[in-house]
């Protein structure tokens, strides 16, 4: 290993060293210094500070009042022994992310597939049916119309004239419905922008491609699809996964608009709400940094997992 | 041109009929689930005072009328602070806040894809981790940094964090690694182009698809922001916030409520509409290089 190394350094750069070699390097690319200086300049404003100081105060008992303490490892360990909230929250934040995340996904890509042979034409009114739920901001609280409590709502209306039910359900107050309308509201927005992404990776495949596979004896549009199409678009599938994955694990603001805040008996409580509780209600900025750096973490151990599930594609 | 590819791809590639007959019915189930409620709520806003409150209530309009829009129009001319200026807010911090964050990411995104320089790994992965970070936690250390800026309570608080949001760099820069070719960069730069004259007469052109979605993806968060924690002045708040400050009123205003709700989507899915048209173009120009 070392040896390889030293012999690939001897034949890049002659005798600088590594340190000498980067400065080159920096030097003779100084445009592309300048042109991600103004992005990135905000982003680390913005952004970066921002995160790091978060995580650093999570290791603080913070509460914008007091002067805060280092507490070090205290925040995580009430988190996981004596809150029983965050299970809930972790629990129902899991099964949300199970569910939603891969079907959203899955949703997106299949449609954004089926859809891209049809017409243009056709295919823009198409896309347009399917995306207009996500872009059209808080167009789900007709889901609160659809499913109100009293008879004017569409589902109750339906189930009593049926005579399915004698009197009126009060779907989101109740345990057994808010999480699965919760689920189906929230399956109705997902085909937002890795949708678009997707749309957009599909028709930006060399169609050359898919003529050599024919000849190269591709039989049929799955064997396409997988040998061809997927490998071909990997970085909007990767794309789209991080948009499924930050979606599904950050889901939270349907169910405060259907359901209220806190839903039910914590029935549909994720751990977005529990940040939110502790962050914007309590003012326990310490303990509300605690849940999202493990949010955090969560999130990018599920990114690790699906890239390794994306680079294996089409081998 | 874009049909005669079409027309040239079924002759090479098998398509089943079975598999064309799945894939419009799985097509059409899901597109009944997601255009009923979209319907639902523009029927909705149509529907006279004494029809919204109807049992069984009905999927159609008996006598539809424009009334609840007129009523919301009313409502809109008593404000405190002339509802103009509600619109002027929002279209202003979307149109600054998209096209900002459009140029910005575009570029950082072209650089960190096609020029090797040191660092620009690091700076990818930065990028693709903030996007897993919570932004409620963020918000109070902005809160500290947009005060020590003195932003607070101005239009920049709105638009220039939009100008480095994660999602566009990322968005851009996937683009730029699949569909702009390096050959042709590298020709350019043979034939004297500098690299912003490269990134934008030869890179950009390429990922037009791409700077569409995210157009729309960035107009439509702006369009729809609703009360920001930076933003305490009447005066600087937003369309979408005073929408809801009219439509707190009640009962009485459910039928000016489904107006609203019309008209505030109807501007991102135009944009939409706009930005697809040219996709479209796109497709049909990149047909003749065939």
């Amino acid at each position: 290993m070392a040896t390889k190394k030293a012999a690939k350094r001897a034949k890049n750069h002659g005798d600088m060293t590594m340190l000498q070699w980067k400065l080159k390097e920096m030097r003779q690319n100084w445009v592309a210094y300048l042109m991600v200086a103004p992005y990135m300049i905000l982003f680390a404003l913005f952004t970066i500070v921002p995160v790091v100081l978060s995580i650093f105060i999570s290791f603080t008992d913070f509460n914008m009042l007091e002067t805060p303490n280092i507490v070090w490892l205290k925040n995580y360990v009430t988190l996981f022994f004596d809150d029983d909230v965050f299970l809930i929250a972790c629990k129902n934040t899991f099964i949300f992310a199970v569910i939603v995340g891969p079907t959203s996904y899955l949703m997106s890509f299949l449609v954004a597939w089926f859809i891209n042979e049809l017409p243009p034409k056709i295919r823009a009114l198409v896309t347009l049916v399917f995306y207009a739920p996500s872009i059209s901001g808080q167009v789900y609280l007709i889901w609160g119309t659809l499913f109100a409590s009293d008879s004017q709502g569409w589902a109750n209306a339906i189930l009593l004239e049926m005579g399915i039910i004698e009197t009126e359900i009060a779907f989101f107050q109740n345990e057994t419905y808010v999480m699965p309308l919760c689920i189906i509201v929230s399956l109705w927005t997902s085909l937002g922008t890795s949708f678009l992404a997707f749309i957009a990776g599909l028709q930006g495949i060399d169609h050359s491609l898919f003529e050599a596979g024919a000849v190269d004896g591709v039989r049929n549009r799955w064997q396409e699809l997988y040998y061809i199409t997927l490998p071909s678009m990997k970085p909007q599938l990767m794309f789209g996964a991080i948009m499924a994955i930050t979606g599904s694990f950050g889901f939270g603001g349907i169910v405060t608009a259907l359901a209220g805040f806190p839903s039910v008996n914590y029935c549909a409580h994720t751990i977005m709400h529990h940040l939110e509780d502790y962050g914007g209600q309590r003012y326990e900025i310490g303990y509300s940094s605690t849940i999202a750096v493990i949010l955090f973490l969560i999130m990018i151990g599920a990114n690790m997992l699906v890239k390794r599930i994306i680079s294996k594609l089409g081998t | 041109m874009a049909k005669l590819r079409t027309r040239k791809h079924k002759v090479v590639l098998a398509r089943s009929a079975g598999g064309d007959a799945g894939i419009s019915i799985i097509l059409i189930l899901l597109g009944v689930f997601m255009f009923l409620p979209m319907y639902y709520v523009v029927i909705q806003s149509l529907k006279p005072l004494d029809e919204l409150w109807m049992y069984p209530p009905r999927f159609y309009v008996m006598a539809p009328t424009f009334k609840n829009y007129r009523d919301l129009f009313t409502l809109m001319n008593i404000s405190w602070v002339p509802f103009s200026r509600y619109i002027f807010n929002t279209v202003l911090t979307s149109i600054a806040g998209t096209f900002g964050h459009l140029l910005l990411a575009s570029m950082a995104a072209y650089a960190l894809a096609k020029i090797k320089f040191p660092g620009r790994d690091l700076m990818f992965q930065a990028v693709q981790m903030s996007l897993m970070f919570n932004a409620t936690v963020t918000a109070i250390t902005q809160f500290i940094l947009m005060s020590a800026l003195g932003w607070l309570d101005s239009y920049l608080a709105i638009i220039v964090p939009a100008w480095c949001s994660s999602l566009g760099l990322y968005l851009m820069k996937q683009f730029m690694d699949t569909n702009v070719n390096d050959s042709v960069l590298e020709s350019a730069r043979l034939d004297g182009a500098g690299e912003f004259k490269t990134f934008w007469v030869i890179a950009m052109p390429m990922v037009k698809p791409a700077w569409l979605t995210l157009i729309i993806y960035s107009f439509q968060g702006l369009w729809n922001a609703g009360a920001s924690m930076y933003i305490y002045s009447e005066q600087f708040k937003s369309f979408n916030y005073a929408i809801g400050q009219i439509l707190a009123g009640g009962i009485k205003r459910q039928g000016a409520a489904g107006a609203a709700q019309v008209i505030m989507m109807l501007v991102p899915i135009t944009v939409f509409v706009i930005s697809q048209s040219n996709i479209i173009e796109t497709m049909g120009s990149s047909g003749m290089k065939d």
